[in-house]
């Protein structure tokens, strides 16, 4: 509408705008285009990132007007045993979920890739829960961890004859156990990238390799993981951010004791999420998410590292 | 169903068949039962009575849509679900509109600093939103946004992620095509708005389909500029109501279904646009 409005007006007085020189006409249009979306990034995105900054390094508490504090909230945070404990939750999310994912997710596309009975259907199996909202579905996945009667896993085990496992009141078994909620969730998106990455590979190269002789392994491991670099580059980066991040599941599967019990499936968006809105610490969050901002710096710095050392 | 998968080479030029494609078609079959056994398992419970779900047979011995009239019939589920449809409405045209508008000045237009902004845009992708809601949390108490629709709104009007994406695709559109169209005598905003943009229309369902499927179902800021029950969004309504409802998985899971219900929808109607469209802003994205 802004844009219209500013559009029209420098239409309306045709004489100074027929003076200009087509180049100079064109860069006046490109900052017409331009102006609303700069003070949106300026306002919502560049300055909002400063701000956390600088709030990382204050004592603001929501109340009384901020003090700067300089590093005492990155000292705190060095010395806290939760965010120690938050801190290799995190990674345990990350380092497992993300190698699970990204192994299971290839082996179903590079099998997917060769079907063609029913491909789409099968496809669509898969895909759907990407399409999910994941509060929902943790709490469906919160009712099949229920200990029995009520838990279908459980349920399922008992007719095995393996015992009650108590997966969401374990702390051994709670932070898998939302893993799995995560990893099924993501499994779709990155099949169907997997699938993209494979069907743009020429079906040449697989003729060639066949004709002098080579078993499909070979061929998978020469040509198709090779040739896969790039997606497979992505994907890993792309589902690190994802565990990185992970909230929406810890939070609906444990809300009675939220990253229970005794912590240990907090991640750090919880913690984050809880010193700045359940206790009002502003500064203190602040400087978690700087920590959370320079881990995700590091992993997207290692894929433009791994993607140019090609 | 078979030849849907539209994409450069079919598995046929690829791939022999063997015998043992048969074995991987079962196992692919049944992981993919397996997949969808959460989303059977919640339909099947929405449809049981509070005395049947301890009986986990997936087909209710007598189904009753009894859960649905309860769960929506005191209104809450229906204004969460106006208020999410809004918010996904109006913040997926916004990111259309300017997202492409910027992406196609940015591919289009010869000006000094066009580096220099595309940059500055494509480096917001490196901060987290977790960083920023704090200063947002800020900014909308000051300035009375806190429970509003706005408020829940504005972060997302624009996304880097989108400019970047639809950037590649202006930037494969003819520049004949706009000259000839300066030529005719078209100002520059309808040269975008009605020839740039009808080309990249592929790209446009991409960006409309992650943007939708993202605010639909966006719970870490709504959850937190929400106070008003009048005002959250469906799954953090379905959060508050779940918490309520305790141990009536009967209910719990009525309500996950009809969060669940749209997106599931739109997918059975525009199922190979959103395929395509994944793909498209997965590779190109």
């Amino acid at each position: 509408m802004l844009l219209n409005q500013t559009a029209a007006g420098a239409v309306q007085k045709p004489r100074a705008w027929d003076w200009l020189s087509i180049s100079t006409k064109q860069i006046v249009w490109a900052w017409t285009f331009l102006a609303v979306p700069m003070l949106f990034f300026t306002v919502v995105r560049f300055y909002p990132t400063a701000e956390a900054f600088y709030l990382s390094l204050t004592d603001w508490d929501f109340l009384r007007p901020a003090n700067f504090v300089g590093l005492e909230n990155y000292q705190t945070l060095l010395t806290d045993p939760v965010f120690w404990q938050v801190f290799r939750n995190t990674f345990a999310y990350l380092l497992i979920g993300t190698p699970i994912s990204i192994v299971l997710s290839f082996v179903i596309a590079y099998y997917l890739d060769r079907i063609e009975f029913g491909h789409a259907f099968i496809r669509a199996l898969y895909f759907l829960p990407f399409l999910t909202t994941a509060a929902a579905m943790a709490w469906v996945w919160r009712w099949f961890y229920q200990p029995p009667p009520i838990g279908v896993i459980n349920s399922l085990l008992g007719a095995f004859g393996i015992g009650a496992q108590p997966f969401l009141r374990s702390v051994d078994q709670a932070l898998p156990a939302i893993m799995v909620t995560a990893i099924w969730a993501g499994l779709g998106f990155q099949i169907i990238i997997f699938l993209a990455g494979l069907r743009a590979i020429p079906a040449t190269y697989h003729e060639a390799a066949r004709v002098d002789g080579l078993g499909e392994f070979t061929i998978l491991r020469k040509i198709t993981l090779p040739l896969l670099k790039p997606t497979t580059v992505f994907l890993v980066v792309f589902s690190s951010i994802g565990f990185l991040r992970i909230f929406d599941q810890v939070y609906n599967m444990t809300s009675n004791d939220p990253g229970g019990p005794l912590n240990t499936t907090k991640p750090l968006v919880l913690m984050i999420y809880q010193t700045a809105f359940s206790s009002y610490q502003m500064g203190y969050a602040a400087a978690q998410t700087v920590v959370l901002f320079l881990i995700l710096f590091a992993i997207s710095m290692g894929q433009l590292w791994i993607l140019r050392s090609r | 169903m078979t030849t849907q998968s539209a994409p450069t080479t079919t598995a046929a030029g690829k791939y022999r068949f063997r015998p043992g494609l048969i074995v991987a078609w079962t196992l692919l079959f049944i992981g993919g039962i397996i997949m969808i056994t959460p989303l059977l398992f919640m339909f099947s419970t929405s449809l049981k009575t509070a005395g049947q779900v301890y009986d986990l047979r997936l087909i209710p011995a007598a189904p009753t849509f009894d859960n649905y009239i309860r769960v929506l019939s005191d209104g809450r589920f229906v204004r969460w679900f106006l208020n999410s449809s809004l918010i996904a409405v109006v913040v997926t045209a916004s990111c259309l509109f300017f997202d492409s508008l910027v992406a196609y000045t940015l591919a289009k237009f010869d000006f000094a600093g066009r580096k220099l902004i595309f940059l500055a845009i494509l480096s917001t992708l490196m901060i987290p939103t977790e960083m920023l809601v704090i200063p947002w949390y800020l900014m909308s108490s000051k300035l009375g946004w806190l429970d509003s629709y706005w408020g829940i709104m504005f972060p997302g009007m624009m996304t880097a992620f989108g400019v970047f994406l639809m950037r590649q695709f202006f930037e494969t559109v003819p520049n004949d095509f706009l000259e000839a169209a300066r030529v005719d005598g078209l100002n520059e905003f309808q040269i975008w708005w009605k020839i740039a943009m009808p080309l990249v229309t592929p790209a446009l369902s991409a960006l409309a389909i992650f943007t939708f499927l993202g605010n639909w179902t966006a719970f870490f800021w709504p959850l937190i500029v929400t106070t008003d029950k009048d005002l959250y969004t469906l799954p953090v309504g379905l959060s508050s109501f779940a918490v309520e409802q305790s141990i009536q998985w009967e209910m719990i899971m009525t309500g996950a279904a009809i969060a669940t219900i749209p997106t599931l929808l739109i997918f059975l109607f525009f199922q190979r646009y959103i395929v395509r469209g994944v793909m498209l802003g997965g590779v190109k994205g």
